[in-house]
């Protein structure tokens, strides 16, 4: 044996050791330069606009005046409306596939499900704009306008008002909640696959029905988990670049219909950084990369405040 | 009275049986795993199942509140009088049945939700009943696990955060909080310490007045201690089932000699 294999063999422990630190602390790095470098990189945007950038809606190249709120305003339309379609279902399909289907059954869904996961985001939006998009301008959005219109529903029927262009915010919210709804279907039925059988079974020794034990007990056993599954969505579809890009429309405008063109700050980055030609029209393309940054990062915070929150309160096993 | 009208369990307990078995046969897909169960459980009395591993005690009795019908794979042949009523019987109704005939596990299983609610579960299930009754119904289920004078500052706190043998009671409470007429308990102390596990057995030797009771232990010790009337079970057959005294003190049959004395299980 020579000194070195000697060497290695005696200080195993603490060379491993160092070594799992290092590896962690990258991800620390990793994080902070991140930080420090797009704020480097925005710093002419972020000494231009300072944080009025958050709200103010102009966006011109010719004036090189601009501001993030329409494409913050895009990125929090687009995923709220993912998210309020995506969640329910990924909820309801991932206990069918725990709770009430045939094994053979939940294994070939729980498999399609999966690979609509692998799919490449790239795909869906082509799918979304050659094949999504015209059966929602011939079909879906007449139908949506005629039953919950303005003439139908005032108030509410704004968000149905414009023409039906097939593209826009109501598609691409519709397109990002089919690509996060394999995600959160898939950790969703993991975690409810994790409720211990006992537990279920002494609900339903109790005299529960299916449904009783479903959203008394293994609804607020999984409820960690299931929070978890929903945040990994939103923090998909919040920076979802490719398939929102084709069919979110691109344009800086904040209306109040879902039929209108928007954009996203990720969509907005992937169409303009060619463009940027002026070091302050790249500065606020990078200070809009940073306000997503912050966004994600305090919305995994608030998660993960509210799942420590929930664990007090309720005790919950996951 | 003649011979034929007895109950398997004699003359020493009511001569009208709460549960009566006859031929049940158990089945996990094409492995049979109960063969021709016949017996009695007298009421307001302790029944000890008793046997080794694997003979069949906790599936005799997750036939008694067809908790076994989740799994599909698992079926049964025979016959389960509770009250004298087959319930297998279309008029049965399943989640009334599993009302009065509660279910205690081997490991303590508060529901996630605070104490409180975890008694409250089963009322709420079955009974229309307004706040305040709802409140003293659960104190009542607490005093009858005696658990109240423990938890009755703690009912806001999550169940999981009691001790095992307090989850243990949290769950006599929240099954007897439904006014259940028999009580399975599978293997209820396996998984508790030696002083909670004493605090149960009082349990449930206070317990019996009210309900009938039918307690799977591999303790045999307990068996002695609490039950009334004893059932040895041996790969799926009932070998032996008389007064729990003759069973420990003169056992008719060899291998319930042989397992009660320690010489296999």
């Amino acid at each position: 044996m020579t000194r070195f294999h000697e060497y290695l063999s005696e200080h195993f422990e603490t060379i491993f050791r160092w070594f799992t630190i290092l590896c962690a602390g990258t991800v620390l790095l990793i994080m902070a330069g991140m930080f420090i470098n797009l704020a480097w990189n925005a710093r002419l945007a972020i000494g231009e606009f300072g944080l009025g950038f958050l709200w103010s809606d102009a966006w011109d190249p010719a004036l090189n005046e601009y501001g993030a709120f329409s494409s913050i305003y895009g990125t929090l339309v687009s995923t709220l409306i993912a998210m309020a379609i995506a969640v329910p279902m990924s909820v309801v399909i991932a206990l069918f596939l725990v709770e009430l289907a045939h094994p053979t059954v939940s294994k070939v869904v729980g498999s399609a499900i999966e690979l609509l996961a692998a799919i490449p985001s790239i795909i869906y939006g082509m799918w979304g704009l050659f094949v999504f998009a015209p059966i929602m301008a011939e079909t879906v959005q007449p139908f949506l306008q005629e039953t919950l219109g303005l003439e139908k529903v005032p108030g509410l029927g704004r968000l149905f008002t414009g023409a039906p262009m097939g593209i826009g915010m109501l598609t691409a919210g519709l397109i990002l909640a089919l690509m996060i709804l394999p995600f959160i279907s898939a950790v969703m039925r993991d975690v409810f696959a994790m409720v211990p059988p006992v537990v279920k079974e002494s609900a339903y020794g109790m005299g529960s029905t299916t449904w009783e034990v479903t959203h008394k007990v293994t609804l607020r056993y999984g409820i960690q988990g299931i929070i978890g599954a929903c945040f990994l969505g939103l923090g998909r579809a919040l920076g979802e670049t490719m398939a929102v890009t084709f069919v979110i429309g691109n344009a800086h405008r904040i209306s109040p219909s879902l039929y209108d063109a928007g954009n996203s700050i990720a969509s907005t980055l992937a169409n303009e950084f060619a463009e940027a030609s002026e070091p302050i029209y790249l500065h606020s393309l990078i200070y809009l990369g940073l306000v997503l940054l912050v966004m994600t990062f305090f919305i995994q915070l608030a998660a993960q405040w509210w799942v420590a929150r929930l664990k007090k309160s309720m005790g919950a096993g996951l | 009275m003649s011979d034929v009208k007895l109950p398997l369990y004699g003359e020493m307990a009511d001569p009208t049986p709460k549960i009566s078995v006859r031929g049940l046969d158990f089945f996990y897909g094409d492995h049979q795993a109960l063969f021709s169960n016949d017996i009695d459980i007298a009421p307001n009395r302790v029944t000890a199942v008793i046997g080794p591993s694997g003979c069949g005690k906790s599936t005799h009795l997750r036939v008694y509140n067809r908790i076994f019908e989740l799994y599909r794979e698992q079926r049964v042949k025979g016959a389960v009088l509770l009250n004298g009523e087959n319930i297998f019987a279309p008029t049965v109704k399943l989640l009334d049945l599993r009302r009065r005939v509660g279910m205690i596990f081997q490991k303590p299983t508060p529901f996630p939700m605070s104490v409180f609610e975890n008694v409250a579960y089963g009322i709420r299930l079955h009974y229309a009943v307004s706040k305040s009754e709802l409140d003293g119904r659960v104190e009542e289920a607490l005093k009858g696990a005696a658990l109240w004078e423990e938890v009755r500052d703690l009912l806001n706190r999550p169940g999981t955060a009691l001790s095992g043998g307090q989850q243990q009671r949290l769950c006599i409470a929240r099954a007897i909080a439904v006014e259940p007429e028999v009580l399975l308990m599978d293997e209820p102390t396996s998984a508790i310490d030696p002083i909670a596990t004493a605090k149960i057995e009082e349990l449930v030797e206070g317990l019996k007045g009210k309900y009938t009771i039918v307690i799977v232990t591999h303790n045999m010790q307990q068996a002695a201690r609490i039950s009334d009337f004893t059932a040895f079970f041996f790969k799926g057959y009932i070998i032996e089932f008389g007064a729990t005294k003759q069973i420990f003190t003169n056992p008719h049959n060899k291998k319930t000699e042989e397992y009660i004395t320690g010489r296999f299980g």
